[in-house]
């Protein structure tokens, strides 16, 4: 068995991942298998929870029961041994490390979400029928297909700094800059920042990350919905002889509002989760970080199990009714 | 319905012209675009594109620079005083050394391509129950299932780590394909029925007149006809798994498991200024997601439009 666990080799590694995928396929056949000997006795009715079985169970063993587990813990002290009530949200909402997480929280969910739909909005009705359409969209969407870690490291190297010297001696040598803003700032004669330490603006340097991320996101979906309304209510508005912004804002914009609804609320969910930009960019230090991040600080780092259990459970309670509200909001555009 | 934004972005930029679209007036947003005077419309467009690629760009000449050059002046001298080598890829490959990153590479395609399939294996047998079978409790259990993706990640890391730990299979791939597939079940099996319903009727009671079980009609019927849906799905939950760093780096923890992001992740950590390393590591892994990206984009169209503004 230590093969099937513990490859070193490119050709061990490759091995254990064909086992794997026979074993998952094993696994498959013979529910079909014993599907077909359950259906030609001619009962229909186990079959379909033959057919469930797998996912059930996997979902119950990797989401119900974890999920119970941790809301059960988050009732704990930080070594898990003594219930201390709700103490652990008490701290959330009282402790001033854990207030400025739950601002950057804050932050991070209500600005991302409008800026990057309306980056997308914007950019989906200047290209939308130009030439090379395809071609510009897939620029502003190819972050999509970056990792999160990637893109950060992208926008890390922008915000580079490089120690400034304040006052230049005779025949000194200012020192140059590598990364892109704060070469700009210098050619516009201002002075290099150090974008990633600075408390409270940081946080916005990483949101900047996520909008460039997600306005690719906002803008396709966006671009697809406006070129699914009507014709004949654009034409409409046209002969009326509206003008540019008229027909945005009476015609354009409340055919794909249940769209724009569904894009800001997508993008917040995202932003209540954030972990990836915030841990490679900053680690959460410097005030930056947010309750996904703080969480597995907590938890893996900082060895309180209890805080990092309240702080989970805190991130599910909050992407709740956000996600009620996007499934309404979709059943609502359907029924129109 | 899209709880995972990341995952669920899955559409291409520009799909080619539906017939509708050939023979069409001009759409809601041309006629917006066309009142706000052309060229202004132009010049913004083009600002945005080159704003939004730059960042990209920067990164992607640097790591072809020498590393002296990187330490001591911005990309953008390049142009005047132009000098690359492919020396940052040779160091960060490691193909001389044990410790590059050509290691990591392997875990992630070895990570990757169980935690794409299984998770779809598993979700079409429960989609099809979904969508074409009869019995009790029906409806209730399929919100349920959809009701999950609410669950956060977070909240199951762990339990699910103690559990791995119990089973003895703790740092291996192992829990990384599973956790991979438990969490891609919800939307799986959402999107798959949806893809499942649109099937006609008629076609499943043909069938069914002419004696086929459910087993023959899953994969005489409906396995051939889902290949869109199943792609849709596979591209997306591929993005999803090598992009992702939580669970990685969460049940990984050794060298043999580690997926690229988490030794990226842990190169930014320990030498937050190796750019050179950084910026040829970084293209190393954004190079197989852009590349399937690329090439499969008619499918994340369909994905996307099928499956998530419609739902």
């Amino acid at each position: 068995m230590h093969f099937l666990t513990a490859a070193t080799s490119t050709s061990g590694k490759f091995l254990t991942m064909l086992l794997a995928l026979l074993a998952f396929a094993a696994v498959v056949g013979i529910i079909l298998f014993v599907a077909s000997l359950v259906e030609r006795r001619g009962r229909r009715g186990p079959v379909a929870w033959l057919f469930l079985l797998p996912t059930v169970a996997l979902l119950i063993i990797g989401l119900v029961y974890p999920a119970g587990r941790t809301i059960v813990r988050s009732l704990y002290n930080a070594a898990g041994n003594t219930f201390i009530g709700l103490d652990n949200y008490t701290t959330i909402f009282t402790s001033e490390d854990q207030l400025v997480v739950l601002r950057n929280t804050v932050l991070w969910v209500l600005v991302t979400p409008f800026v990057a739909t309306a980056v997308g909005l914007l950019y989906a009705i200047l290209v939308d029928g130009a030439r090379g359409e395809s071609f510009a969209k897939a620029l502003i969407f190819l972050p999509m297909a970056i990792s999160f870690v990637g893109a950060s490291i992208i926008w890390k190297f922008v915000y580079e700094y490089r120690d400034h010297i304040e006052n230049l001696l005779p025949g000194q040598q200012q020192i140059q800059q590598i990364g892109l803003l704060n070469q700009v700032i210098v050619w516009l004669g201002g002075n290099p920042q150090q974008f990633l330490i600075n408390s409270p603006w940081n946080n916005f340097f990483l949101i900047a990350v996520m909008i460039w991320i997600q306005a690719g996101f906002a803008m396709t979906i966006l671009s697809a919905s406006i070129k699914a309304i009507p014709a004949e209510i654009t034409e409409a508005a046209r002969l009326d002889g509206v003008g540019a912004f008229t027909m945005f804002r009476f015609v354009t914009l409340p055919s794909i509002r249940p769209t724009v609804v569904v894009v800001l609320t997508t993008i917040a969910i995202g932003c209540l989760k954030v972990f990836d930009i915030v841990r490679t960019m900053t680690g959460g230090s410097f005030g930056t970080s947010v309750v996904a991040n703080e969480f597995y600080t907590q938890s893996f780092s900082a060895g309180n199990q209890g805080l990092g259990a309240a702080l989970a459970v805190l991130l599910f309670i909050l992407v709740v009714p956000i996600i009620v509200y996007n499934v309404r909001q979709l059943r609502a555009s359907e029924g129109r | 319905m899209m709880t995972q934004p990341t995952t669920t972005v899955v559409t291409a930029p520009g799909e080619p012209g539906s017939p509708r679209r050939a023979a069409r007036r001009s759409t809601a947003g041309e006629e917006a675009k066309k009142r706000l005077s052309s060229p202004w419309a132009s010049f913004a467009a083009v600002v945005l594109a080159v704003l939004w690629t730059l960042p990209t760009f920067g990164l992607l000449v640097t790591s072809f620079r020498p590393e002296a050059d990187i330490k001591s002046s911005g990309w953008w001298t390049v142009f005047t005083n132009p000098s690359f080598s492919l020396e940052n890829y040779r160091t960060v490959l490691g193909t001389e050394t044990q410790d590059g990153l050509s290691k990591y590479f392997i875990n992630s395609i070895a990570i990757t391509i169980p935690a794409v399939i299984a998770p779809i294996l598993v979700a079409a047998l429960a989609a099809y129950a979904f969508a074409w079978m009869n019995f009790r409790g029906k409806n209730i259990l399929f919100v349920a299932v959809f009701a999950l993706q609410v669950v956060p990640l977070q909240v199951t890391l762990l339990p699910l780590l103690e559990l791995w730990v119990d089973l003895g299979i703790n740092r291996t791939f192992w829990p990384i394909w599973l956790a991979h597939t438990m969490f891609a079940l919800p939307l799986a099996v959402f999107l798959l029925h949806n893809f499942m319903r649109e099937i006609p009727g008629e076609l499943i009671e043909a069938a069914r007149v002419d004696g086929a079980g459910h087993v023959t009609i899953f994969f005489r019927l409906m396995v051939p006809m889902l290949k869109p849906a199943l792609a849709a799905f596979g591209i997306y939950q591929f993005l999803w798994v090598w992009n992702d760093l939580l669970i990685g780096l969460t049940f990984g923890g050794q060298p043999n498991v580690n997926p690229l992001t988490v030794a990226l992740f842990n190169l930014t950590g320990t030498r937050g200024t190796a750019w050179h390393l950084l910026s040829a590591g970084a293209f190393v892994s954004i190079i197989v997601p852009v590349v399937v990206f690329v090439s499969l984009q008619r499918y994340f169209v369909r994905g996307l439009l099928a499956g998530s503004v419609k739902g």
